[in-house]
């Protein structure tokens, strides 16, 4: 039988190691700063959603279908493109609940996305408040949104 | 012999980083009357601007009916800054930009491209507001 000094050590380590996990589930910002063209281009009408909340297939479909972007003319020239779309592939999500493309490729049908914003964690009224407008304005919550960060301890529900 | 080799290629480099659109409004819309071959008219694109045009959008639906003020995006909500020079000194000062914006906003407002006179003639009603 392991002493009892053991069992706490492995206790505080298996809490730590969740507690890293957990970091990094929130954080999906891309290892490393953003480029400078992704921020130049597509955060000109949106923020630069964190490549994390896509998969690679889905950043490839967005890619390559800008001049219908979500009711949208968001086309660019194809050394852009062609930028853009390699540095999305390279910083897209892997993990798990990231894995499968969502319907329409939309960060906000995906499964996660859905659990985490059900009616009984934000009420319908709040997604119509003239702040929010629409569940592609992730920074009228999350305050750390355009770093990629959705801690909870970063939301700020507009008034 | 090296040196002589050198200047040249320190003069294209500079030549090549600085700004190679770098223009003021002013000079976008002689270039947009010019090829238009007509003078601009500001009433008219204060109307193509305000106006919808079979779609769902107008030019107004984000930027507003005021372009010194700040707009919103119609569908992601994001803030627009100011389009009016005079509110916003960094609007057209990059005539790539200018034509990549008109562009992709012609076609979802107007459903095409717009002319050389159209954009003459917004950018005209753009720079009657004053500073």
């Amino acid at each position: 039988m392991p002493s009892p000094r053991y069992v706490m050590q492995a206790v505080r380590g298996g809490l730590l190691l969740s507690l890293l996990t957990l970091a990094r589930a929130d954080d999906l910002g891309p290892r490393g700063p953003i480029l400078p063209k992704y921020e130049q281009e597509c955060a000109a009408c949106h923020i630069p959603y964190a490549p994390g909340l896509l998969p690679a297939a889905s950043w490839q479909r967005l890619m390559g279908s800008l001049e219908h972007h979500f009711g949208t003319d968001a086309s660019l020239d194809a050394a852009s493109v062609q930028e853009i779309g390699q540095w999305l592939n390279q910083h897209a999500g892997t993990y798990k609940r990231v894995h499968e493309p969502p319907p329409e490729n939309r960060i906000t049908r995906s499964a996660w996305f859905l659990r985490k914003h059900r009616a009984d964690e934000v009420p319908p009224e709040l997604w119509r408040h003239p702040a929010v407008r629409s569940a592609a304005n992730c920074a009228a919550c999350h305050t750390h949104a355009a770093q990629g960060r959705f801690n909870e301890r970063d939301i700020r529900l507009p008034r | 012999m090296k040196a002589l080799i050198l200047v040249p290629a320190g003069l294209a480099a500079l030549l090549l980083a600085a700004p190679v659109h770098a223009v003021t409004a002013t000079e976008q819309l002689a270039d947009y009357t010019r090829a238009a071959g007509a003078p601009a008219d500001p009433t008219r694109g204060q109307q193509l601007f305000t106006r919808r045009h079979g779609h769902e959008w107008s030019c107004s639906s984000c930027h507003t009916t005021n372009p010194t003020a700040q707009g919103q995006h119609a569908s992601t909500g994001k803030q627009i800054a100011p389009l009016a020079p005079a509110a916003n000194p960094r609007r057209f000062t990059d005539a790539a930009k200018t034509e990549k914006w008109f562009r992709r906003n012609c076609k979802d407002v107007v459903g095409r491209e717009c002319t050389a006179g159209e954009k003459a003639d917004v950018l005209a009603w753009l720079l009657t507001f004053a500073h």
